[in-house]
C-alpha cells in the first residue's frame, strides 16, 4: 500500500515537472514568448483573463468539493430525506451580480484593445517629402505558399517576410485563390486572408529574429486550405532599420548573372524550365504563378519548411508533391519537357538557386 | 380479436420497428442508430490521435486526414450527439408530461427516418469517391475547389437529415405546447422538458439558415450558379455568416438537453428538489434567446472590423451569466441533499469541474484580441471538446445509465459503468488539457502533420495516449450493454428508487399506451409529492379508465425517406456529363417520395382504440405491453 502510495507520488510529480520543463513552448512560435506589441497586449488579456477566470474555479470547487465531501448518503444514512429547499433569491442575485462585476473587468480592456489592434489609420500617412511614414507590406496568399510585396519600395518576395524592428509595420491581406489565414504566433494574433477583400492590421517586431536559435520567426497557415493546410508555413526575419534598409535596395538590383560555371548551366536550366512561374529578381511586384526566388540562397527553408540545403532542394525539384500535396508545382518531368532532370542538371539548378543572394 | 401483442419472431419485429410511430420505439432506433455513428466518429478521432501522435506521421494522408476530420466533426455533431439527445427527448419527455405520445407520432416517425437516410447518404461518401474533406465548417471558397463529390454528400446528407432534425423539433414543441396532463403548468414542467422544449424552437430557428446555405452551395456546384464564387460576384463570407448563425444556436441545441438530463439527475440522487428551479428555466431561456445574438464570435478573425467584433464580444460574455447561474443553482441542489454516487451521479458531478473549464475558455474566447490568438488553434479545439465532450456527451452518458431502465426494463452494470466513467474521464482530460497549450504554443488546428523543430511533440503524443483511454472506457461501456442485455434482470417502476417526475410512476419499459388514465399533477415533481403523501400508485388520475384512441404503425415515413435517399443519389450525379442517367434517379427519387405523400393524404387512418377490457387485462399482467399486432 505505502509503496503503491509513494510510486503514485513519485509519478505525479515527475508529470508536472514535465509539464513545466516544456514551459512555454518555442520562442519561433509560441504565444506565451510575446516579441512584439501585438503579442504582448493579447498576452497580458491572457493573463488578465486566466486570474479572473481561476478565481471563478476556485469559488465553483470549494462549494464542489465541500457539497460532495458533506452529503454523501453513506455519512447521512440511507433514510434520511433532505429539506426540500426551493430556491433563494439571495442567493440568486449574488451569482448573477458578481460575474457580471467580473465581465466588466474583462470587458473594458476587450473594447479598447479590438478598437487599438483594428486602428490603421495611420497606414497612408506621408511625410513632407510623400513618403510613407510606416513600412506597408502586401500579402498575397496563393496554394501553399505566400508572396510578399513592398509597394513603397518597389521589391517583392515570397515565403520569407522581411520586416524591420521596433516599428509598427502595416500589413494588406488578400488571397488570391481560396482563404487563408495569416498568423505569426509569436508576433500577433491571426487575421483570416479572404479571396474576396483587402484585410488590414499591423504588427510590430521587438525583437531582432537573429537572437532566436532557428534565426526567424515562424509564420502560419491558420484556415484549412486543403492537403498542404498544414505545410503552408513561412518565415519571419526581423532586422534592425539599417539592416532591413540595406537589405531593400540590395533587392532593389537586379540580380547578377551567375560566376561559377555550375551555376551557369543552372541559370540556363532555370530559364528553359522555370522562368514561366518564378521571377528571380526581387524588383517589380509580384503576381507570378510560383513563388519569386529573389535571393533564395539566403532563405531559412525551402517552400517555408524544408531543410535547406541542395540536396532537399534536388528532391523538391524532382517532385514536389512528394512533400507538399497538392501544390500546384508541376514535377521535374513535366518542367523539363518530358525527360527526369538528370543529377548533373538538378545540380547545377541548385547550385545557381543557392547563388542567388542579396546578404554580403 | 386483442390488440395487444404476444412474443414475435425476429421478422415481426423487424417490421414492427420499421413501422413503428411509437415515441419510445423511435427513441430507440434513435438510440441504436446515433450510437452506431457515435462509434464511426469515434473510430474516425482515433485515426486522427494516431496520425498526430508524432512529429512527421504518415499513417495517413494529406488528403484523408482532411476527410477524416471533417466526416469526425460532421458525424459527431449531426449524427451521433443530436439523434442521441433526440433519442432521450423522445423516450421521456412525453412521458415526464403524462402524454401518450408526441403531437404526430407519423412526423415523428418521418423525422427519424430522414436523418437516418441523411446519414447514411453522408457516411456512404466514403465508398463512393470520397468524403468531403472541407471542415465540418465546409468554407465556401475551400468546398467549391474541392473535387469529387465530397461536397456534395455533405451538402446533399445534411440537407436530408436536417428535414428530419426540424420536423423533430416541430413536433416537440407542439408536443409540449399541447400535451401535457392536466395540471402540468409550464412552471412544473420538469427540467428536462423545458430544455427540450428551448432546444426544439432552437432547432426552428436554426435549422432554416443552415438548410438555405446548403441550398446555396448545392445550386452552386450543381448548377453553376455564383452564390459563392468571387471572380462572378460571389461572397463566402455568406456562407461563414448563415452556417454560424445556425452553427452557435446549435450548440445550445445540444447542450440544453444535456443540461436537463443533469437536472434531473441531480435532483433525482441528491434526493432533493432543484433548488432555484424558476432560476434554471429562466437561465435555460436567456441562453436560448443570447444564443442567436453570438454567432459572428466564430468570426472574429474574418475582418469585420471593431464595432462587430466589440458588440459580439460582449453578447458573448454575457451568455456566462445564465450559464454560472446554472452551475450554482446545481451546487446548491447537491448542497444539504443526500448524495448517493450511482454512476449517473458520478457523471453528473465530473461534468460540472469539466464544464466549467470548457466555459470558463469560452469567455476567454470571448475577448476578441486574444481570440485573434486563439482562434483556429489547438486551444479552441481544446475548448469545443470540454464544452461538447464535457458537457454534451458526458450528459449522453448520464443519461444512458439513468434511463436505460425505463426505455429497456433493466439496469446496466454500475460496477462496469464505473470501469467506463473513470477511463473516459481520465483519457478526456489528458487528451484535452493538454490541447489548451499546444494552441498557445502556436499549432494550428486541422493540420494533419507537424514538424518536429515546433516543441510540441510531448503535448501531442499525451493527447493521443488520452483518447486510447476514451476508446477503452467506450469499449466497456458496450460489453456493459451487451452482458445488460443478455443477463436481464428486470426492474419495477422506480428502480432508483428516488425518481421524481411521472416517467418513474409508470411501468419500465411503459405500455405502448404510456398511460392507461391521464395522470393529474400537482406540483413540481409529480411522483414525489405522491410518494411523500404515501400515494401507493404514485399518481392521482384526471379521468376515468376508458378506450384509449391509438395511432396506426405506417411504412410510409420509410417509404417517403428512401426516395428522398435515391433522389440525393439522381442530384448527386447530375453535374457529370458522363452520367446521363441521373436525372433518371433524380425524377425516380422523388416520384416514391411524392407518391408516397399522396397515398398518405388519400388513404384515411384513423387510428384504432384500446378498449377498457383490455387496458385492465394488460395492468393484471403487469402493465408493460410493447405494442399491438
Amino acid at each position: 500500500m505505502m509503496k503503491g502510495l509513494t510510486n503514485w507520488r513519485l509519478f505525479a510529480l515527475m508529470t508536472a515537472l514535465l509539464v513545466f520543463l516544456s514551459g512555454c513552448g518555442r520562442e519561433e512560435i509560441s504565444t506565451l514568448i510575446p516579441a512584439g506589441k501585438v503579442a504582448q497586449d493579447q498576452f497580458n488579456l491572457l493573463i488578465l483573463s486566466s486570474i479572473v477566470m481561476t478565481f471563478v474555479i476556485i469559488v465553483v470547487s470549494i462549494i464542489f468539493v465541500l457539497a460532495i465531501v458533506k452529503f454523501r448518503r453513506s455519512k447521512l444514512g440511507e433514510d434520511m430525506i433532505p429539506e426540500q429547499v426551493e430556491g433563494s433569491a439571495k442567493l440568486e442575485f449574488i451569482w448573477t451580480a458578481v460575474p457580471i462585476v467580473l465581465l466588466l473587468i474583462l470587458a473594458v480592456p476587450t473594447v479598447y484593445s479590438t478598437f487599438d489592434l483594428a486602428d490603421v489609420t495611420a497606414m497612408d500617412s506621408v511625410n513632407e517629402e510623400g513618403e510613407q511614414n510606416h513600412l506597408t507590406v502586401n500579402v498575397t496568399a496563393y496554394l501553399y505558399w505566400w508572396e510578399f510585396e513592398y509597394p513603397e519600395q518597389g521589391i517583392v518576395t515570397a515565403q520569407e517576410l522581411v520586416v524591420p524592428t521596433d516599428e509598427r509595420v502595416y500589413f494588406n491581406l488578400i488571397s488570391a485563390d481560396i482563404k487563408h489565414s495569416f498568423w505569426i504566433p509569436s508576433v500577433g494574433g491571426k487575421l483570416d486572408v479572404n479571396p474576396e477583400n483587402v484585410n488590414k492590421f499591423y504588427l510590430e517586431f521587438d525583437k531582432p529574429s537573429s537572437e532566436l536559435e532557428t534565426g526567424v520567426f515562424y509564420g502560419k497557415c491558420a484556415e484549412l486550405c486543403g492537403p498542404s493546410h498544414a505545410l503552408m508555413d513561412f518565415k519571419v526575419k526581423s532586422v534592425d532599420r539599417e539592416e532591413f534598409d540595406q537589405w531593400v535596395t540590395a533587392m532593389q538590383e537586379e540580380p547578377e548573372p551567375a560566376a561559377e560555371a555550375l551555376a551557369q548551366d543552372g541559370e540556363e536550366i532555370f530559364a528553359n524550365s522555370c522562368i514561366g512561374c518564378h521571377a528571380v529578381s526581387g524588383v517589380g511586384s509580384g503576381g507570378m504563378a510560383g513563388p519569386n526566388l529573389a535571393a533564395f540562397g539566403d532563405r531559412n527553408r525551402i517552400a517555408g519548411f524544408l531543410e535547406h540545403d541542395e540536396e532537399t532542394l534536388k528532391n523538391w525539384i524532382e517532385d514536389p508533391q512528394q512533400y507538399k500535396p497538392g501544390n500546384l508545382m508541376p514535377d521535374g518531368e513535366t518542367n523539363n519537357g518530358g525527360e527526369p532532370f538528370s543529377e548533373q542538371e538538378l545540380d547545377a539548378l541548385a547550385a545557381y538557386l543557392m547563388s542567388l543572394t542579396v546578404e554580403e | 380479436m386483442s390488440s395487444l401483442a404476444q412474443k414475435k419472431g425476429f421478422g415481426a419485429v423487424l417490421w414492427d420497428y420499421l413501422t413503428t410511430v411509437d415515441h419510445k420505439k423511435i427513441a430507440i432506433l434513435y438510440l441504436i442508430s446515433g450510437g452506431f455513428f457515435f462509434l464511426v466518429g469515434g473510430l474516425e478521432a482515433m485515426l486522427i490521435r494516431i496520425q498526430l501522435m508524432k512529429a512527421g506521421n504518415d499513417f495517413l494522408s494529406a488528403g484523408l486526414y482532411n476527410e477524416i476530420i471533417t466526416m469526425h466533426g460532421t458525424t459527431m455533431i449531426f449524427l451521433a450527439a443530436m439523434p442521441l439527445l433526440l433519442a432521450f427527448m423522445n423516450a421521456i419527455m412525453p412521458l415526464q408530461i403524462g402524454a401518450r405520445d408526441v403531437a404526430f407520432p407519423f412526423l415523428n416517425s418521418l423525422g427519424f427516418w430522414l436523418f437516418f437516410f441523411g446519414g447514411i447518404f453522408l457516411n456512404l461518401s466514403w465508398f463512393m469517391g470520397g468524403a468531403p474533406d472541407a471542415g465540418w465548417t465546409n468554407y465556401a471558397s475551400l468546398a467549391l475547389a474541392s473535387e469529387g463529390h465530397g461536397i456534395d454528400f455533405y451538402a446533399l446528407g445534411l440537407t436530408i437529415s436536417g428535414f428530419g432534425t426540424l420536423i423533430a423539433g416541430i413536433n416537440f414543441l407542439v408536443t409540449i405546447i399541447n400535451m401535457r396532463a392536466p395540471g402540468m403548468t409550464y412552471m412544473r414542467m420538469p427540467l428536462f422538458t423545458w430544455t427540450t422544449f428551448v432546444a426544439s424552437a432552437l432547432i426552428l430557428l436554426a435549422f432554416p439558415p443552415l438548410t438555405i446555405g446548403l441550398f446555396f452551395m448545392i445550386f452552386d456546384r450543381l448548377f453553376d450558379s455564383n452564390f459563392f464564387v468571387v471572380e462572378m460576384g460571389g461572397n463566402t463570407i455568406i456562407w461563414e455568416h448563415l452556417f454560424w448563425i445556425f452553427g452557435h444556436p446549435e450548440v445550445y441545441i445540444l447542450i440544453l438537453p444535456a443540461f436537463g438530463i443533469f437536472s434531473e439527475i441531480f435532483a433525482i440522487f441528491s434526493r432533493k428538489r432543484l433548488f432555484g428551479y424558476t432560476a434554471l428555466v429562466f437561465a435555460t431561456i436567456l441562453i436560448g434567446f443570447y444564443g442567436f445574438m453570438v454567432w459572428a464570435h466564430h468570426m472574429f478573425t474574418v475582418g469585420l472590423g471593431p464595432t462587430a467584433n466589440a458588440v459580439f464580444a460582449l453578447a458573448t460574455m454575457i451568455i456566462a451569466v445564465p450559464t454560472g447561474i446554472k452551475i450554482f443553482n446545481w451546487l446548491l441542489t447537491i448542497w444539504g441533499g443526500s448524495i448517493q454516487f450511482s454512476v449517473a451521479m458520478v457523471y453528473a458531478i465530473a461534468f460540472i469541474p469539466s464544464f466549467v473549464a470548457g466555459g470558463v475558455t469560452g469567455v476567454m474566447q470571448a475577448i476578441a484580441p486574444l481570440d485573434y490568438q486563439l482562434h483556429d488553434s489547438y486551444f479552441i479545439v481544446a475548448h469545443f471538446h470540454y464544452v461538447i465532450v464535457g458537457g454534451v456527451v458526458l450528459g449522453l452518458l448520464a443519461g444512458t445509465h439513468l434511463y436505460w431502465p425505463k426505455m429497456f426494463g433493466t439496469m446496466l452494470s454500475e460496477k462496469l459503468g464505473m470501469v467506463t466513467f473513470w477511463f473516459f474521464f481520465i483519457g478526456f482530460h489528458l487528451t484535452f488539457f493538454i490541447q489548451h497549450f499546444l494552441g498557445l504554443f502556436g499549432m494550428p488546428r486541422r493540420v494533419y502533420t507537424f514538424n518536429a523543430d515546433q516543441g510540441w511533440d510531448l503535448y501531442n503524443l499525451i493527447s493521443s495516449v488520452g483518447a486510447l483511454f476514451m476508446a477503452i472506457g467506450i469499449i466497456v461501456l458496450l460489453v456493459n450493454v451487451v452482458l445488460t442485455t443478455v443477463k436481464n434482470v428486470r426492474v419495477g417502476n422506480d428502480p432508483w428508487g428516488d425518481g421524481r417526475t411521472l416517467e418513474w410512476a409508470i411501468p419500465s419499459p411503459p405500455p405502448f399506451y404510456n398511460f392507461a388514465q391521464t395522470p393529474l399533477v400537482r406540483g413540481l415533481d409529480t411522483y414525489w409529492i405522491e410518494k411523500m403523501e404515501g400515494n401507493k400508485e404514485g399518481m392521482i388520475y384526471a379521468e376515468p379508465l376508458g378506450d384509449i384512441h391509438m395511432p396506426n404503425g405506417s411504412i410510409i415515413p420509410f417509404v417517403m425517406s428512401f426516395g428522398m435517399f435515391v433522389a440525393a443519389f439522381g442530384a448527386l450525379y447530375f453535374m457529370d456529363d458522363t452520367k446521363p442517367w441521373a436525372l433518371a434517379v433524380l425524377v425516380i427519387g422523388l416520384g416514391i417520395t411524392f407518391g408516397s405523400m399522396l397515398v398518405r393524404s388519400l388513404k384515411d387512418d384513423l387510428g384504432f382504440y384500446i378498449t377498457k377490457e383490455e387496458l385492465i387485462e394488460d395492468a393484471k399482467r403487469g402493465g408493460n405491453t410493447d405494442g399491438h399486432k
